[in-house]
């Protein structure tokens, strides 16, 4: 059971409004492994993002025990969590979430700083990852000089560049038409076969078809977690394998 | 990551930043420029006082010791000091021969007398009446002519120095050495011009004197004064060591018993100092305060406008967070960004006040701005840019992610 990259055990998120309790989780278990290409699935307000956020440790939990890669992470302090997320979790937001101000090598050069990393070395790798999503002729440009499509793809270069282990990527297509969105798509395909472990929230049964595994959310819970025909397919090509 | 270079990443965003909202900086800049400006300036015009006031004593020299009857700015009544016995020759003699670590000595008497060459007259001239030493002592130029020699002063012979105020009342067009002048009837022959001296705190013209040779004062002008004994300290090191040895061989040469006070003073230029900073310190300390005040006023402005660039970029802020920042990183951040601006705010200031300084030295008080009030301002500029940025920055460090990332 170690040997899951993210471990989630019972665990609850609840949102205090003044005197009423919300409870956005309600004692979810859930296991992912290492190279695993997992969907989120539900209906709004059902609590995916919420997950989503905990999973990436933007969140803390309400309760429960969270442990990726071994380590306990729910008893983490605000820095130990932010080092966590710039080096094992990439994140790729629906809003793009691109700092306006900067170019595209400079957004995605940001994580290398925080690791401290110095200016060659970041402009080196920034540029590869860049490159890897077939933006090298965009570098300088700013966000609003970006096509939507474009701007994602900075958003996972980001997510890319310090080689995290995990991508989590909450409804990466929901502002892009199904064209670039289809794009996106294959780009995180290519990852997953690299050996990226992928997490995309989605409520697009179509997006939801290139992922292994399907998790569906109601009200805080986990309502069914199955293999997708894909994922049915992998596991077969596996067992062959062994 | 390591400190220096969160500071340069953080130098180029918050010049990103500042650039970004050219006028708003500029706005946020003035109070802490009007401040700067204000604080450099008065504490130019403060160096320039103390300057001014240095200059006005510089006559009674640091290195010399004055014993007189008198204490200067004593807390004694005037006729306490004026019923102690008489500072005499002989007591000067005695000095004289004894001291050990003094570079010269000379005695010192004066009166006022009117002055006449020809048909013109000079009344309430200072008439100085000394030895050979006093060139030494007070390290007195001569303008023209020379001083009077040991054989002049111990011969008592009628020669005299003379002031510039006189040079030029007299002899504006001749040249003075030769001439014979008047002092009260008696006749003096003119021997050398000191050069220009300025006057005593700005009252006492030093110009305005004729210095003549102790004895013939006396035989002139009557015995019964007593003297100035004014003693050149070797090294202005060992000043306080001289004043022991001159106290103590005061104290012998005018008999006073074992146990009781000095009957005379040991003056020397300390007690105009010590005098002028008790009246001066509290209008400086008040002046000071009140020019505080405007940057206090300039850093709450700078602090509120950190405020609302905090709140306007908490979607930046959720963003670096979300891929690693840390919350030092974060505060660090909104710090420099806000010393960035108090910095340049205090640069304008400098900018504004120097030119200032320099316009006030040629026309009111000499003075420049000194180096140490440049990085003053400099200095009081970060530490205001401390103050005004650390709850603004606190308050975006403190911010949650998920939140931030979600705010519109
Ligand atoms: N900061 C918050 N304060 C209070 N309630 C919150 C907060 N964040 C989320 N919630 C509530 O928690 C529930 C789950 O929200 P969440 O954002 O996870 O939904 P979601 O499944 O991502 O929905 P969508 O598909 O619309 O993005 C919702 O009912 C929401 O109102
Ligand atoms: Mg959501």
């Amino acid at each position: 059971m170690e040997k899951n990259l993210i471990d989630l055990r019972n665990i609850t998120k609840v949102y205090v409004m003044g005197t009423e309790e919300l409870f956005a989780l309600k004692g979810v278990d859930l296991q992912i492994n290492k190279n695993d290409y997992l969907a989120i699935m539900g209906p709004s307000g059902s609590g995916k993002s919420t997950l989503m956020n905990i999973i990436g440790c933007l969140d803390t939990p309400s309760s429960g025990e969270y442990h990726l890669n071994g380590k306990n992470v729910s008893e983490m302090d605000d820095d130990e969590l932010a080092e966590i997320r710039n080096l094992e979790i990439g994140f790729v937001f629906q809003t793009f979430n691109l700092l306006a101000r900067s170019d595209a090598l400079h957004n995605v050069e940001l994580p290398l700083i925080y690791k401290g990393l110095p200016k060659s070395e970041r402009i080196e790798k920034a540029e590869e990852a860049l490159y890897n999503v077939g933006l090298e002729d965009r570098m300088t440009h700013k966000p609003n000089e970006l096509s939507g499509g474009q701007r994602q793809r900075v958003a996972i270069a980001r997510a890319l560049v310090n080689d995290p282990s995990i991508i989590l990527a909450d409804e990466p297509t929901g502002n892009l038409d199904s064209k670039t969105g289809n794009e996106i798509m294959e780009l995180l395909e290519e990852l997953n076969k690299k050996g990226n472990t992928i997490i995309i929230v989605t409520h697009e049964e179509e997006i939801a078809l290139h992922a292994n595994r399907v998790v569906k959310i109601r009200d805080g819970s986990i309502e069914s977690d199955v293999l997708s025909e894909k994922g049915k397919a992998a596991m077969q090509r596996k067992e062959i394998e062994i | 990551m390591n400190l220096f270079l969160e500071i340069k990443e953080n130098l180029i965003i918050s010049y990103k930043a500042i650039t970004a909202n050219k006028l708003r900086s500029f706005l946020a800049t003035l109070g802490i420029v009007i401040g700067i400006t204000s604080v450099t300036l008065m504490q130019t015009a403060i160096e320039g006082i103390n300057r001014a006031f240095e200059k006005s004593i510089s006559a009674v020299g640091a290195d010399v010791l004055y014993v007189q009857k008198f204490e200067w700015f004593g807390k004694e009544d005037w006729s306490f000091y004026r019923n102690r016995k008489d500072i005499t020759l002989t007591q000067y003699d005695y000095l004289e021969r004894n001291i050990q670590t003094a570079a010269s000595v000379c005695p010192s008497v004066g009166t006022t007398k009117t002055l006449k060459y020809q048909d013109l007259v000079l009344e309430n001239v200072f008439v100085l009446g000394t030895t050979n030493e006093y060139q030494i002592t007070f390290g007195a130029n001569m303008e023209e002519g020379r001083f009077f020699t040991q054989k002049e002063s111990d011969g008592g012979y009628p020669v005299c120095v003379i002031g510039m105020d006189i040079r030029n009342a007299f002899f504006e067009n001749t040249n003075p050495i030769g001439k014979t002048i008047k002092i009260g009837t008696y006749s003096f022959r003119v021997i050398g011009v000191v050069e220009k001296q300025g006057s005593l705190l700005g009252l006492v013209s030093l110009d305005n004197r004729v210095i003549v040779p102790i004895d013939r004062f006396f035989s002139l002008f009557g015995t019964k004064r007593s003297l100035s004994i004014n003693i050149k300290a070797g090294d202005i090191n060992n000043l306080d060591e001289t004043k022991e040895e001159v106290i103590s061989i005061m104290r012998k040469a005018r008999k006073v018993p074992f146990g009781d006070r000095d009957d005379f003073g040991v003056n020397q230029q300390e007690a105009f100092k010590a005098t002028y900073e008790s009246l001066t310190s509290l209008i400086k300390i008040i002046g000071s305060l009140i020019t505080s005040l405007s940057l206090i006023v300039g850093s709450v402005g700078i602090a509120n406008i950190m405020f609302v660039s905090v709140k306007e970029r908490t979607k930046e802020i959720g963003i670096r967070k979300a891929i690693g920042a840390k919350k030092r990183t974060i505060l660090l951040q909104f710090l420099i960004e806000s010393v960035s601006i108090c910095l340049l705010g205090g640069l304008i200031g400098i900018m504004i006040s120097f030119p200032i300084s320099l316009l006030i030295d040629k026309f009111v008080l000499p003075t420049a701005m000194p180096l140490w009030v440049i990085m003053l301002g400099l200095v009081v500029s970060v530490i205001f840019g401390v103050l005004a940025g650390f709850f603004p920055a606190y308050n975006a460090a403190k911010m949650d992610p998920v939140d931030s990332l979600r705010y519109e």
